[in-house]
């Protein structure tokens, strides 16, 4: 029977940062940003962030330079689909990937 | 005080979803129900239901907003049919997992293609596995009765329930019908109460992704695994004969009709011939037992009120003293049998109980099926003995 406190009625959970797992690691594509077409950045006000708005995993942080935490982009590419100047594109994952192992075996 | 009216199943589904004090109602047109949201938008127009009347594109946003709207604590109602159902299959899912006690009224209709407009049950029996509870009407009366009872089962269950009847046979043809008294009808539905509260200041992720395993989320709250809420959605429905039981008797003491019964049994004593309908096919079948009985057949009728849950202990005991059981299917399991056979079949396995069974396919997109028709397949099943063990068909015209 029904209760208020039955845990297998209504599924719910918290809001917080990461709540879906490090979405991050799904990336197929990275999104990198050129500064020198980016709105804001070329105004030096805060100004467009149609990524923000339309980013479905609350991954990009407005600012001047804008950031995207990559360790939640998951790398849908709406960002560079809504991006007015075109500033955004997406590069496949895997070459950063590889070039980051190289950083780290040179650290090593 | 109750009223008497003459009319139709679909102004009688109406009438009682504003008896019920509905809050939200969204639905899209479709024959044979369209009449059900063109009454309730009148009487929101009107002024005589305060209600908010959604106006959406398809059948998927009627019960995508009705999901939302009971999410956040309205009574909502919605009503389609046929193809229009088949539409909502997502949300159908979606309604009855999230836990929320809609209510629909469906007028049952076959399916396209090719197309029909007209009767049979192949709509609400291909979304039996949605978690949906499933009545069904044997006239305009019960339609009323039935979303009454409805919005009582389905708010101390926390489950969606479909009140189906036929397309047609009832939503399109007047009969008098009691009208129940406003006052009593409040005093018997106590308002609802969402089992989650929802409140603007303290969000929460509402049906987020659940883990085949507990996991402790990003703030360090346990979160249950999957399997456990489609267990708990089981043994709710499990439980829910007794709910539809009390409240059906409930409903009798307040307004003089029991409904505490999952199915319905006509002359069944000492019958040991037994015909299985559900709907408004109960009525002919009634009727053939009659005509059976005068010529000294010991026949009875059984018709199925309440389809899910699915009543298996009541009807192994109302096929008890069965030697033949004859059951009458207006939709078909494709590559198999009509689908009360297939159950009825699996109720009676556990009871060891054996008795010859035929299955009938009939009156589907519509086609007419009279007493005489019950009759006539009854004799012809006995003297074969239930040897024929795929589906028959009555009523194929070439």
């Amino acid at each position: 029977m029904a209760s208020k406190k039955d845990q297998f009625i209504s599924a719910c959970a918290t809001l917080a940062k990461g709540e879906a797992g490090n979405t991050g690691e799904w990336r197929a594509k990275r999104p990198i940003i050129d500064l020198s077409k980016c709105t804001p950045c070329k105004k030096q006000k805060d100004t467009c962030y149609l990524c923000w708005l339309y980013c479905p995993d609350g991954t990009v942080k407005r600012g001047i330079p804008l950031e995207i935490d990559l360790q939640y982009c998951k790398g849908c590419g709406v960002c560079a689909q809504v991006c007015p100047t075109k500033a955004i594109r997406m590069e496949v994952e895997e070459q950063f990937v590889l070039s980051e192992c190289v950083i780290q075996e040179e650290v090593e | 005080m109750s009223k008497v009216q003459i009319i139709n199943g679909n102004e009688t589904a109406a009438m009682g979803a504003k008896l019920c004090r509905v809050q939200v109602i969204a639905a899209y047109p479709i024959t044979p129900q369209s009449k059900i949201p063109e009454t309730l938008i009148k009487y929101v127009e009107s002024g005589e239901l305060e209600a908010e009347f959604i106006r959406v594109e398809s059948e998927h946003s009627a019960l995508t907003v009705c999901i939302s709207a009971s999410t956040v604590g309205a009574r909502v109602f919605t009503a389609t049919a046929a193809n229009g159902l088949a539409y909502m299959h997502e949300q159908l899912h979606w309604a009855a997992g999230a836990r929320l006690p809609i209510v629909m009224a469906l007028a049952n209709r076959g399916l396209g293609a090719p197309w029909t407009i007209f009767n049979d049950m192949q709509d609400s029996i291909s979304q039996r596995d949605t978690g949906w509870m499933q009545v069904y009407c044997r006239d305009n009366q019960e339609i009323m009765d039935s979303i009454i009872m409805a919005y009582k089962i389905c708010e101390q269950l926390h489950v969606p329930m479909m009140v189906c009847f036929d397309g047609y046979v009832l939503s399109h043809t007047v009969m008098p019908v009691e009208i129940p008294d406003q006052k009593q009808v409040d005093a018997f539905l106590p308002p609802y109460v969402p089992h989650l509260q929802v409140d603007g200041p303290d969000p929460i992720n509402i049906n987020p992704v659940m883990l085949a395993d507990p996991r402790t989320n990003a703030q360090g709250v346990s979160c249950p695994s999957y399997m456990g809420f489609r267990m708990r959605l089981q043994e709710t429905l499990e439980s829910a004969g007794d709910v539809i039981l009390n409240v059906g008797r409930e409903f009798g003491d307040v307004f003089g009709r029991s409904y505490e019964c999952l199915l319905w049994k006509y002359r069944t004593e000492g019958a040991d011939t037994i015909l299985l309908t559900m709907g408004s096919l109960a009525n002919e079948a009634s009727l053939a037992v009659d005509a059976l009985r005068e010529k000294g057949w010991k026949a009875g009728a059984v018709a199925l009120r309440v389809f899910r849950p699915f009543p298996a202990a009541t009807l192994r005991q109302a096929l008890s003293d069965a030697k033949h059981v004859v059951i009458f299917d207006k939709n078909i399991s494709y590559g198999n049998e009509g689908a009360t056979c297939t159950e009825t079949k699996a109720a009676l396995f556990e009871s060891g109980l054996r008795p010859t069974i035929t299955n009938y396919i009939v009156g589907l997109g519509g086609k007419s099926i009279t007493a005489a028709d019950l009759e006539a397949a009854t004799i012809k099943s006995v003297e074969q003995k239930g040897q024929v063990s795929t589906p028959q068909w009555i009523g194929v015209a070439v």
